[in-house]
């Protein structure tokens, strides 16, 4: 029992959690893989909160979770921190900017600024700009996960059957999952 | 008012729990919910909302998300589906986390996840040619991609950067 009330420090006050994941919300720009290493820096370098071996745990679980990758870490290390409490501090964090500044955005920038020639032809050249960094973390993804012909089938009979039949992007997960499950058992891992 | 505001949190709710691995995996569930089931936008504002959704600071799922929200129902749509979008990480690791740790080391969870990802890689690319159809529209959008298609396979930087270059070239490049 002690060792594991050691693992929860409780000098650190929610207010602390807070403000640390409030900055991280709203001064890192690029998305998931982006903040990762900003919260690293900060919750294993600056606040010492959690040791390094610690916080490459919590990366495990954070991507094999569904959910966003900035916001799952947050919550573990908030958990770590002070329980159920620090983990809806660190949430409230990650979450608030987001929703303050995009909110600002469409409210009101957007439908001032959206009939605007150049913010049209700023759109004209974002759109392609968007799906290519699509195709570039399909193809970054791919080279990690389609190791071995097992996997590489699996994705392209899925490709096949997306395409045919416009089931749903979840049925597909699921078929994919189970697939892995049932062939991937003694090769992939 | 309520319907909608119920949509919404189910459909971002679906799009949270099944985003596995964070990042891109969200765009082949958002799109499916928002264009193809609800048809609450077209492809183009779509893509629009994505490119808002990653010039701005906090995860992009987060992001667009709340765009998308108040786009439907307002202040009240952008809460509802921002909390749809969080509600599985909120449950999952703020109840479960330890019964996860635990599963998530499981030789069957890391087949089914290791299945699943070979599945996410095959919606993602799906979702390439779909958005693409809306995006490319001329030889100067083509030209777009296929340079930031490029660069950004040859150099991983922050997307930040493609995005103003994509920004730029729209600029430089638009039919007026």
């Amino acid at each position: 029992m002690p060792t594991r009330a050691s693992n929860i420090t409780s000098k650190e006050s929610l207010w602390s959690i807070l403000l640390t994941f409030l900055k991280v919300g709203a001064f890192t720009f690029g998305g998931g893989y982006a903040i990762l290493p900003v919260i690293q820096q900060e919750v294993v370098g600056n606040r010492k909160w959690v040791s390094q071996a610690t916080f490459s745990d919590i990366l495990i679980i954070t991507q094999g979770m569904p959910g966003q990758l900035a916001l799952n870490s947050a919550i573990q290390i908030g958990v770590r921190l002070r329980g159920t409490a620090g983990g809806l501090a660190a949430a409230l964090g990650v979450t608030a900017p987001s929703v303050v500044i995009l909110l600002a955005i469409a409210a009101f920038f957007y439908p001032l600024l959206r009939d605007n020639i150049y913010v049209q032809a700023i759109f004209y050249g974002l759109r392609p700009a968007v799906v290519a960094l699509i195709a570039t973390a399909a193809f970054r993804m791919g080279r990690e996960i389609l190791v071995g012909w097992n996997s590489v089938i699996l994705c392209i009979v899925l490709l096949t059957v997306a395409i045919i039949t416009h089931i749903h992007p979840i049925a597909v997960l699921v078929i994919g999952g189970l697939s892995g499950l049932v062939f991937c058992r003694r090769k992939c891992n | 008012m309520a319907v909608i505001l119920f949509q919404l949190y189910w459909s971002f709710l679906k799009v949270g729990l099944f985003t596995i691995g964070g990042g891109y995996a969200m765009i082949p569930l958002m799109e499916a919910e928002v264009i193809n089931i609800h048809g609450w936008l077209n492809t183009a504002d779509f893509l629009d909302i994505i490119a808002v959704a990653e010039m701005t600071p906090g995860p992009i799922s987060i992001n667009a998300a709340t765009f998308i929200g108040y786009t439907m129902a307002g202040v009240a749509g952008s809460l509802i589906a921002t909390l749809g979008v969080i509600t599985p990480s909120l449950i999952l690791l703020l109840l479960l986390s330890k019964a996860l740790m635990k599963l998530i080391r499981n030789p069957g969870a890391k087949s089914f996840i290791n299945g699943l990802r070979s599945a996410l890689v095959a919606l993602i690319l799906l979702a390439c040619f779909t958005l693409g159809q809306t995006a490319i529209v001329d030889p100067k959008t083509a030209l777009i991609f296929v340079l930031i298609l490029i660069t950004s396979l040859l150099r991983q930087v922050s997307p930040l950067y493609f995005i103003a270059a994509g920004a730029v070239l729209g600029l430089l490049l638009f039919p007026y």
